[in-house]
């Protein structure tokens, strides 16, 4: 629901660093997105869709990449990347507290002219 | 139009592509926004606490009940509702100093609202502030507003699975209240179960049972709240 909002954030970041450097044109914009970055990847894609059919984005691709939850084990003190919404370690079991990656939310990079 | 003669029949030649590396958080200018608030919070004394719960749960009538029996009153407190004021009024009713912020069509409440509200509402002699978010178990998880604690609440009247279908909320929250405990019999509220979910969803969190309704339960919340903030 609040896809929107954030690639309103998006757009702004990105036509500002364009700015900053100089460019013109915006070709493809690259999104690192956690799965427990509580957003929905879809809703962005159709988020931007809508956006796209609109000057000066018409031209510019969006690439996502969804970046898997990885957790730290403290009793098997190993990382693991967990089988569901509950982090419990495929070793012994516990509960991880420890989230390594997976709460990305971050524009990456440009390409730009 | 042309770069060379000026014309509009031929393109201009297309400059090279490059790449700008960024790294740049998406939510970076809620984040700045997030820790200035943070700092002003704590440089006015403030206890600070962001309040989620889907709409329903009994948020506002946990804040009644906080309002009146807080050590120290009044509680300042700054609800986001997507319309009307009904919320700050029964607050201020019940001894809070209550802003209202209406969200309009906007889910969840962001930085820069809690900040605007922040300037309306007198902090003299106040220790808590209460912001009492949209009614949206999604879309607030993702923003910092800039408080020290985070509490999910839910009731038991929504089952007990609702951690597992709602797990980005609650994996980000120091402490998760079920509320409505008094009718916990009459709908058949699995508690072991709920209390199983919970802890393997957000094994970090604190757990609190109570009734906003009765006031059951409610002072060790308080004592929690009062105590030193993490």
């Amino acid at each position: 629901m609040h896809e929107l909002a954030l690639l309103q954030e998006l757009c702004a970041l990105a036509a500002a660093a364009a700015r900053e450097q100089g460019a013109r044109q915006i070709h493809r914009m690259e999104l690192r997105v956690g799965e427990l970055g509580g957003v929905n990847p879809d809703a962005l894609r159709q988020a931007f869709a809508v956006l796209a059919a609109t000057a000066p984005w018409q031209t510019t691709e969006l690439q996502l990449d969804v970046v898997p939850t990885r957790c730290f084990c403290p009793h098997c003190a190993q990382a693991f990347s967990p089988l569901d919404v509950i982090h419990a370690c495929p070793q012994c079991g516990a509960i991880s507290r420890q989230v390594l990656q997976g709460r990305e939310l971050e524009l990456v990079a440009l390409e730009v002219s | 139009m042309c770069g060379q003669c000026g014309c509009d029949a031929h393109q201009a030649a297309p400059l090279p592509h490059r790449r700008l590396e960024l790294h740049q958080p998406l939510l970076s200018r809620n984040d700045r926004q997030a820790a200035h608030n943070r700092d002003h919070f704590r440089r006015h004394g403030l206890r600070t606490v962001n309040l989620l719960s889907a709409p329903g749960s009994g948020k506002t009538a946990l804040l009644e009940q906080l309002a009146r029996h807080w050590p120290r009153p009044p509680i300042g407190v700054i609800v986001g509702d997507l319309a009307t004021d009904n919320d700050a009024q029964r607050l201020q009713l019940a001894g809070a100093r209550a802003v209202q912020i209406l969200t309009g069509d906007l889910c969840h409440l962001d930085a820069a609202l809690v900040d605007q509200a922040f300037g309306q509402l007198d902090c003299i002699g106040m220790d808590l502030l209460v912001i009492e978010n949209v009614g949206n178990l999604v879309c607030p998880a993702a923003f910092d507003l800039g408080e020290q604690r985070r509490i999910a609440m839910l009731s038991v009247t929504e089952g007990e699975d609702k951690p597992l279908k709602y797990p980005a909320l609650f994996k980000s929250a120091d402490a998760v209240v079920i509320n409505k405990r008094d009718l916990a019999e009459a709908v058949g509220f699995d508690r072991r179960t709920a209390i199983a979910n919970l802890s393997a969803i957000a094994p970090q969190a604190t757990l609190f049972e109570l009734s906003a309704r009765t006031g059951e339960g409610l002072n060790a919340l308080i004592r929690w709240l009062d105590g030193k903030a993490a």
